[in-house]
């Protein structure tokens, strides 16, 4: 190999420190439309509703909404309400927060699919959402017993609602 | 997938380089990016001046500190008074790039064209660079619940340890591999000899992922020399070819889909394959750097990449298969896990990897067997990218 | 060499604003007239590739390639994104296409700029963290102001000569329907405006809208099927020159230069002033459009304030520059915004520009920067 510059210059932690540095933290700010399928479904929350569009070609239930099917490109304009149960596709256990600081109780996390009357999905292609789940331990979780468990949403009181993914506070395990 | 693959150009890699990988560099993005691009001119015996195009790419603006960085490091990148684009498809950067530069060369508008890949991952320093990764999700639908990053890939490992009935000890044994494959490599910032014992004992960050199950985050860049065929001719004995390129993209909606197996990667896969005249890759891929980020990723992605049977990926590993002197040596740099995660840069340095095994200039990486036929891979996004080039000598 | 050809283009927005709408809603409705217009191609069946155009800061999320597939008909084909104008999107379905790995390529570039809170500070956030983010500019515009007044001095422009060029590009913008920002100005009316930043008033300085462009791409062959108006793309260049103002020429676009160099060694162009029936070119500055103008070779250094004043650019001249308007009443969809002009030329070599229609239009030049912050410019020749 044709080495003839060096690869550069590795610093420790206490040279990072110590090298001269510019500190810049950008306000950066935005305030974005949640347009036609996500208004729909976030009112749909404060009402206590978990709302999808259907797509007859591909009969596919789509939780989050939108306004086209992805899988065939059609205008969907075909609304269900899926129920506020479903069955736990996969689960972890989380111990860090967002900016990865350790968490004083861990939370467990999940994707669930969610049930919806009159209409069944394969294991490829369902309406699935990514939540809290409580009610279970993280024992549950390792032992992978919280797999394909029964869960069902336990919604803020009605007035503390917002329209926002938090109005469900988290999907609770039906043991059972 | 239609795809027309009655190309009538070959490109071939006639040049490579590397910075180090490590935590912190001293350099910027631009200096990062001379560094590599310099050393892939110098072996590849050439100049800034006989480069006609520049082809870069680079993950998250957040990471360099930058908006438009493509724009700020391109004087680092060599691209000043030429053609620069800027390639972009998150953590499958690395490998697109070249994809990119081979249509630049394909389509006969450029005939030499430099590849850079850069990330400064320390320059977002507050709290940590992870928090760049809080600005991923979904703005609507998953911001408001707070995601760490990593809880994306717990999702997917999880599911795919249950589905194909895989334990924390298979998958750790992808880190121990890979980490000790890096003890090699001059450039690598996490080599190590580690145990099983020692993933499964290193910090639980998200169950089931623990700290040595991820690479670490780093400031880096490689960069490579594309030609066309008659320029390759003229400049070396040893041009390795690019054979096949893909990738693809699946949808947004990461919830919405089976997570056990990489349909994305799989269609990428095929499009390179079929490029590639490629029919039976487990017999004729010789040597794979697919992308490593979480040591699971790593047999994931050979599934997906047909180079292991569906599920099948644990079994190889426990093998033996996919060590340098095995039957299909993986990552022999050392990967991600191994040489360090600066995005793009990580990416591009696995097939700059391929290119050095072809040749056979790996030093003491060298594989074993006789490769003729090498594969990279990287992948991104909600899960949803991957991009593929397969090389031949 | 087998020809490449626009068989279909579609748009939404060109509003100040569009709250009803999230940007994915934008690009869907797009896409669906782009796709009609290509003689009713369906994504899923039809095309080979995908490319959108983006900038993380301006989408507000990390990694914004994540969000481009679906409202494109994308899904688990190939699809990426270049961090430029629309038209490098442009550049590399031409590339795709000449290299035999495509025949059918979509486009893609969208802004909501009415989304970005702190508009000034994310602007900023571009420019160089050690040599100039310091100095925490009160207006960035001051960067452009710069060079507006080394440019104007060295070719003898005066603020009346802007002036001109802006109340002609208002004025053609009246022709359009998708210019918020078109109005009838006149000379007093334009220098009683208000310094922005010396030489710039708020008539110089484009602002923004939000829109979404969709282009369909196609091999020669592919678009003889689709079309009977292919508009050809005869030559495409980029070219990049350090995005740090104080360290390259302010009296020449040579970005712009090079770009249209290599443009025109594609297309066989050997006397642009002449071949070209129109141009449409970026103006977020009005002294930046005057700069393309003379870096694409449509005027001479020592002529291009004469010419300007003569009228040669006007709709009427010898060769209209942005005969329906440009960025100045459009507003700047952000990457969209090289798109926006793609659209404009390809609207007139169908004849279907409506009242803005020019008589002769059979060729034309398209030019594309990539706006404060930066020194990237791309220029396409096309023909009908």
């Amino acid at each position: 190999m044709g080495v003839s510059i060096r690869g550069g210059t590795p610093l420790r932690d206490e040279e990072f420190r110590a090298v001269i540095k510019e500190i810049d933290s950008p306000r950066a700010r935005y305030s974005m439309a949640a347009g036609i399928a996500y208004s729909r479904f976030l009112e749909g929350l404060k009402r206590g509703e978990i709302l999808g569009t259907y797509c007859p070609s591909c009969r596919l239930v789509h939780i989050p909404p939108k306004i086209y099917c992805p899988y065939c490109f059609k205008h969907l304009t075909r609304w269900v309400r899926a129920s506020d149960e479903g069955r736990v596709v996969t689960a972890v256990v989380s111990y860090l927060s967002a900016t990865l600081e350790t968490l004083e109780k861990p939370e467990i996390i999940g994707i669930i699919r969610l049930d919806v009357p009159g209409h069944r999905f394969s294991s490829y292609r369902f309406p699935g959402i990514l939540h809290r789940i409580c009610g279970a331990s993280e024992d549950d979780v390792k032992t992978q017993r919280i797999f394909d468990a029964r869960v069902k949403a336990r919604w803020l009181p009605e007035d503390k609602r917002t329209g926002s993914i938090n109005d469900i506070e988290c999907f609770e395990v039906i043991w059972g | 997938m239609k795809m027309n693959v009655y190309v009538k150009k070959r490109v071939a890699v006639v040049g490579a380089g590397l910075t180090l990988f490590r935590r912190r560099m001293l350099e910027t993005p631009q200096e990062l990016a001379w560094i590599a691009a310099k050393r892939a001119l110098d072996q590849a015996g050439l100049e800034l001046k006989d480069i006609d195009c520049v082809v870069s790419g680079s993950a998250p603006d957040a990471f360099d500190g930058v908006h438009l960085k493509g724009e700020y490091y391109s004087e680092g990148a060599g691209a000043i008074g030429k053609p620069h684009l800027r390639v972009y498809v998150g953590g499958g950067t690395g490998v697109f790039v070249p994809i990119a530069a081979w249509w630049h060369v394909a389509s006969g508008l450029c005939r030499r064209v430099l590849v850079v890949a850069e990330e400064k991952m320390s320059s977002a320093a507050d709290p940590h660079p992870q928090a760049v990764f809080r600005h991923i999700w979904d703005p609507i639908t998953e911001k408001p619940l707070n995601p760490n990053l990593i809880w994306i890939f717990a999702l997917e490992m999880h599911r795919y340890m249950h589905k194909c009935r895989v334990s924390k000890e298979d998958i750790a044994l992808v880190s121990v591999k890979n980490k000790r494959n890096a003890l090699d490599n001059p450039y690598a910032q996490a080599g190590a000899n580690i145990t099983v014992e020692d993933v499964l004992k290193s910090e639980l960050l998200v169950y089931p992922v623990n700290r040595l199950d991820i690479s670490p985050v780093s400031d880096g860049a490689a960069a490579l020399v594309m030609v066309s065929e008659e320029w390759a001719r003229r400049l070396t004995d040893t041009p390795i070819w690019v054979e096949g390129i893909g990738y693809t993209l699946d949808t947004s909606y990461w919830t919405n889909r089976e997570l056990s197996f990489p349909v994305y990667l799989k269609n990428a896969a095929e499009m390179a394959y079929k490029m590639a005249g490629i029919e039976r890759p487990m017999k004729e891929i010789d040597v794979a750097e697919p992308y490593d980020p979480f040591d699971y990723k790593e047999l994931h992605h050979l599934e997906g990449l047909g180079l292991a049977p569906r599920c099948g990926a644990a079994e190889m590993t426990r093998e033996g298969v996919t060590q340098r002197d095995g039957d299909l040596p993986v990552c022999p740099s050392g990967g991600l896990l191994g040489v360090g995660n600066p995005i793009a840069a990580a990416g591009l340095m696995k097939v700059a990897e391929i290119f050095w095994q072809l040749r056979g200039e790996a030093g003491k990486r060298q594989v074993k067997k006789d490769a003729v036929t090498g594969l990279a891979q990287a992948w991104g996004d909600l899960m949803q990218v991957g991009t593929v080039v397969i090389m031949r000598r | 060499m087998p020809k490449i050809a626009l068989v279909g283009m579609g748009y939404t927005g060109f509003t100040r604003s569009s709250e009803h709408l999230s940007f994915r809603e934008m690009v869907y409705q797009a896409a669906v007239k782009a796709y009609n217009d290509a003689g009713g191609i369906d994504p899923r069946r039809d095309v080979d590739a995908f490319i959108s155009c983006q900038e993380d800061f301006w989408e507000g999320v990390s990694i914004s390639d994540e969000f481009a597939p679906d409202q494109l008909g994308g899904v688990l084909k190939p699809v990426y994104t270049v961090t430029g104008d629309g038209l490098h999107c442009v550049a590399n379905a031409y590339m795709m296409i000449r290299s035999g790995v495509a025949d059918i390529v979509v486009v893609e570039s969208h802004g909501k700029p009415s989304e970005i809170i702190s508009m000034s500070d994310i602007v900023w956030f571009s420019t160089d963290p050690i040599y100039v983010r310091p100095l925490k500019l009160p207006n960035p515009h001051a960067l452009q102001a710069l060079e507006a007044r080394v440019y104007m001095r060295s070719r003898g422009l005066r603020r009346e000569d802007l002036g001109l060029y802006v109340i002609q590009s208002l004025g053609n913008a009246l022709l359009s329907d998708r210019a918020p920002y078109a109005a009838k100005l006149d000379l007093d009316g334009y220098l009683e405006a208000e310094y922005v930043v010396d030489p710039l008033t708020a008539y110089d300085i484009a602002r923004y809208s939000d829109a979404a462009i969709v282009a369909v791409v196609a091999s020669e062959e592919i678009a003889r099927k689709l079309t009977d108006q292919p508009v050809w793309i005869d030559g495409v260049g980029w070219a990049t020159e350090i995005s740090t103002i104080s360290m390259r020429s302010m009296e020449e676009d040579v970005a712009t230069k090079l770009a249209a160099r290599m443009a025109y060694d594609q297309a066989n162009v050997k006397d642009p002033r002449r071949e070209f029936d129109f141009a449409e070119v970026d103006e977020r500055y009005s002294y930046k459009a005057i700069q393309a103008i003379e870096a694409l070779g449509l005027a001479r250094i020592d002529t291009v304030a004469s010419d300007l004043r003569d009228g040669s650019f006007s709709r009427s001249g010898s060769l209209p520059v942005n005969p329906s308007g440009g960025a100045l009443g459009e507003g700047v969809p952000l990457e969209a915004h090289g798109l926006a002009r793609l659209l404009s030329a390809y609207e007139q070599l169908r004849g279907r520009a409506g009242r803005a229609q020019l008589s002769d239009a059979e060729k034309a030049v398209v030019h594309g920067w990539r706006g404060l912050g930066t020194s990237s410019s791309i220029v396409l020749v096309l023909s009908r």
